[in-house]
C-alpha cells in the first residue's frame, strides 16, 4: 500500500499489506496474519521442488537487475559437504529507493521467512542479511525479530521440529553505497574493503567465504513465502502486459508528487496511473517534466514517454530506461535537470570504490564538468566531452557503478538539451560556486 | 603478526584504556560463532568500539587488530573505506543530512543550511564550539519519500523542514 497513505484501489497489496500496522511486527502478530505458513510448507518439500515453484512463478530479482530468481537458485551446485550461503541484500542505497526499509520496519518476519525458505531451496544452513549502517531503526527491529524467530523455533537447529537447521545473521554495514553490489557486499561481510570482485567466478561457484552463495534482494525474498502459499499460477497471473514480468512490485515514488510513498502494483500497470492517480499527480499548477523510473542509475524519461509506459521490466526498457529498483523520482517543471544530474554525478564520485580508472576519474570529471556548466563557465564542447566520458565509463569496469553515473547524464543531454543550453547561453542564472 | 611496536600517531594520547573488556569483550566473543573467520568480525567489532568510545582512535584500531589477528594497517584500510566510522572525535551528537538529488528536489539544501546555522557548527564537518554537534552531508539515506531525512546519532528523523530544525535540535543536550 502507498504507505504512509491508505491503500489505493489500483494497488495490488501483497507484500505491503501490513505496512503501518505495528501489531504485524512481532512473531505472534505475524503468525496471526498467516505468517510462516510458507516456511512450514517448504519444510515438507525438497529443494528441487521449492526451486521449481519459484521458477514457475516468474519471480525476478527486485534489487535492480531483474534476473529470474528460480534460475539463479538453480545455479547452486548439489550438496558436496561445502557450506552453502544465502545472502540477503538489505543495503538499499540507490537514490530514489526506500521500499526494503519499509518491508523490514513493518514486516521483518516476512523477510526472515523468505530467507529461511531460500536457505532450504539452495541447501544452505545460514543466511547473512547485510543491512546498511544508516538504517538504524530497521536494524534494531530486524535484530529483535530474528531473536524472536529463534525463540519460537522458526530459526535454529530444529526449525519447527523438522530437524532442519537454519541460522540468520544480521550484519550491519557502515556507510558505502558500493556494498549494495553483490561481490562488494560479500567482501564487506568478510571484513574487507567493499571492492567489487571480478566475475567469474560467479557467487554460485565461489561467493561468500569462497563458498557457493546465492544473493537476493529483500523484496525478492519477501515475495517467496506468498508464492509458496498461494502457488506459482497465482503469482504468474499477476501480469497486465508482458508475460515475462509477473507478480507485484513495490515502487518508491518521491520528488514532486502530491503523495510520495511506496505503492505496490501488479506488473504492467500503466505508469500514468501510478503517478497521476495513486500519487495524486503534480502539485497544483505544475506539469510533469521528467521521471527517473528505477533509481538514480537509469536513464531519464520524458513526460511523453511516461504517457503510454507499462510498469514492468519490458515496458520501461521499451522507453530506453530500466525498471531497476523501482525507485521513481518524479520531477515537475520547476526541476533543474542539470542540477539534478550534477548531484547524481557527485553521489557516484563520492561512492566510487576507486578500483577502476574509468570510474574513479570518470565520475569525478563528470561531476566537475557539470559543475562548471552550472556555474556558467561551460561551453558547447562540454556536452560532447560529457558524452565521450560516458562512453569510456560504460561497459569497461569491474562493476556497473561507473555505467550508472553515465546513464542519467547522457539521457539528460539527449532528451533535455534545452536544460543545458539555458546555462551555456547564459539565459539561466549561474549557480554560485 | 606482532604489532607491539606500533606507535601512536602524533598528538594521540599514549594511554589507551582497552575497549574489549567485560561486557564489550563478551559481545565480541558472541560474534565469533556467527562467522567462519575472525576477520569477518571486523565491521561488527569496529561498531562495538564506536559504541563504547564514540570514535575509533589509533590505539583502539590497533586493539581491534590484535583481538582479530589482523594488522593495524589492514584495519585502518578497512576503517577508512566506510564513512560511518569516525576516525577523529566528533560532537556529542552527530547529525547526517541527506542532500542527494531526490531530497535536493524537495528542499534539503535549505534544511542543511538551517541545521548548520542553528547548531552553531557553521561549516560541514566542523564541531560546534560547545561540543554539542557535528554536522555532515550524507548520501541518500533511503527515505526519499519522506524528505528531508536527518539522522541524529541513531535517531532517524523524517520530514525535517527548515522551520522544524530548532525544535529538533533542542531535543539534544
Amino acid at each position: 500500500m502507498g504507505f504512509p497513505h491508505p491503500s489505493h484501489p489500483k494497488e495490488t497489496v501483497v507484500l505491503s499489506r501490513h505496512f503501518g500496522d505495528p501489531a504485524a511486527r512481532g512473531f505472534r502478530g505475524w503468525v496471526d496474519r498467516g505468517g510462516y505458513e510458507g516456511l512450514r510448507k517448504a519444510l515438507t518439500m525438497s529443494a528441487e521442488e521449492i526451486v521449481a515453484v519459484v521458477k514457475e512463478s516468474g519471480l525476478r530479482g527486485r534489487g535492480g537487475a531483474g534476473f529470474p530468481t528460480g534460475l539463479k537458485w538453480s545455479f547452486m551446485p548439489k550438496p558436496s559437504g561445502k557450506p552453502h550461503f544465502l545472502v540477503c541484500n538489505a543495503d538499499e542505497s540507490e537514490p530514489g529507493t526506500f521500499k526494503d526499509r519499509e518491508i523490514i520496519r513493518w514486516t521483518p518476519h516476512q523477510l526472515i521467512e523468505g530467507c529461511a525458505i531460500g536457505c532450504l531451496g539452495i541447501h544452505a544452513e545460514r543466511c547473512y542479511i547485510y543491512i546498511r549502517g544508516e538504517f538504524t531503526e530497521p536494524w534494531r527491529i530486524l535484530v529483535q525479530a530474528v531473536e524472536e524467530a529463534y525463540a519460537n523455533g522458526a530459526l535454529g537447529t530444529d526449525v519447527f521440529g523438522s530437524g532442519r537447521r537454519i541460522d540468520v545473521v544480521v550484519h550491519r554495514g557502515a556507510g558505502a553505497y558500493i556494498c549494495g553490489e553483490e561481490t562488494a557486499l560479500m567482501n564487506s561481510i568478510e571484513g574487507k574493503r567493499g571492492n567489487p570482485r571480478i566475475k567469474p567466478p560467479f557467487p554460485a561457484q565461489a561467493g561468500l567465504f569462497g563458498m557457493p552463495t546465492t544473493i537476493n534482494n529483500v523484496e525478492t525474498l519477501s515475495a517467496v513465502p506468498h508464492i509458496l502459499v498461494r502457488g506459482a499460477e497465482w503469482y504468474k497471473g499477476l501480469s497486465l502486459a508482458s508475460p515475462k514480468s509477473t507478480g507485484t512490485k513495490l515502487f518508491s515514488v518521491c520528488g514532486h508528487v502530491q503523495r510520495p510513498g511506496n505503492y505496490e502494483v501488479t506488473m504492467g500497470t500503466p505508469m500514468r496511473d501510478l503517478i497521476f492517480d495513486m500519487c495524486g499527480g503534480m502539485r497544483p499548477g505544475r506539469t510533469l517534466k521528467a521521471v527517473v523510473p528505477g533509481g538514480s542509475s537509469v536513464p531519464l524519461m520524458t513526460a511523453d514517454e511516461v504517457e503510454d509506459c507499462a510498469l514492468d521490466y519490458e515496458g520501461i526498457a521499451a522507453k530506453g530506461s530500466m525498471l531497476g529498483s523501482g525507485g521513481m523520482i518524479v520531477m515537475d517543471d520547476t526541476a533543474d535537470l542539470v542540477r539534478v544530474v550534477w548531484r547524481f554525478a557527485k553521489f557516484y564520485a563520492h561512492e566510487s570504490c576507486a578500483q577502476c580508472t574509468q570510474c574513479r576519474e570518470g565520475t569525478a570529471w563528470t561531476a566537475k564538468v557539470l559543475e562548471r556548466i552550472l556555474q556558467g563557465k561551460g561551453t558547447a564542447a562540454d556536452l560532447q566531452l560529457l558524452q565521450d566520458l560516458a562512453e569510456q565509463m560504460t561497459g569497461k569496469t569491474i562493476c556497473v557503478l561507473s555505467d550508472s553515473c553515465a546513464a542519467p547524464v547522457v539521457s539528460a543531454i539527449r532528451k533535455f538539451p534545452a536544460e543545458f543550453e539555458a546555462y551555456l547561453s547564459g539565459r539561466r542564472e549561474p549557480v554560485p560556486a | 603478526m606482532s604489532h607491539g611496536g606500533h606507535a601512536p600517531a602524533a598528538g594521540e594520547p599514549v594511554a589507551h584504556e582497552p575497549v574489549f573488556t567485560g561486557e564489550v569483550r563478551a559481545k565480541l566473543e558472541a560474534l565469533f560463532p556467527k562467522y567462519p573467520t575472525r576477520q569477518a568480525c571486523l565491521l561488527p567489532a569496529l561498531w562495538l568500539v564506536q559504541e563504547a568510545r564514540g570514535w575509533v582512535s589509533e590505539p583502539a584500531l590497533a586493539e581491534v587488530a590484535e583481538v582479530l589477528g589482523l594488522t593495524p594497517a589492514y584495519v585502518k584500510g578497512v576503517v577508512t573505506f566506510y564513512t560511518m566510522y569516525h576516525t577523529h572525535p566528533v560532537g556529542r551528537h552527530f547529525i547526517q543530512v541527506c542532500t542527494t538529488s531526490p531530497c535536493g528536489l524537495c528542499g534539503a539544501d535549505d534544511v542543511l543550511q538551517a541545521i548548520l546555522a542553528h547548531s552553531g557548527c557553521g561549516d560541514l564537518g566542523a564541531t560546534s564550539p560547545d561540543g554539542r554537534f557535528t554536522v555532515v552531508e550524507v548520501e541518500c539515506l533511503g527515505a526519499c519519500g519522506f524528505a528531508t531525512p536527518v539522522l541524529v546519532d541513531d535517531d532517524f528523523v523524517e520530514g525535517v523542514t527548515p522551520e522544524s530544525v530548532p525544535a529538533l535540535l533542542s531535543r539534544y543536550a
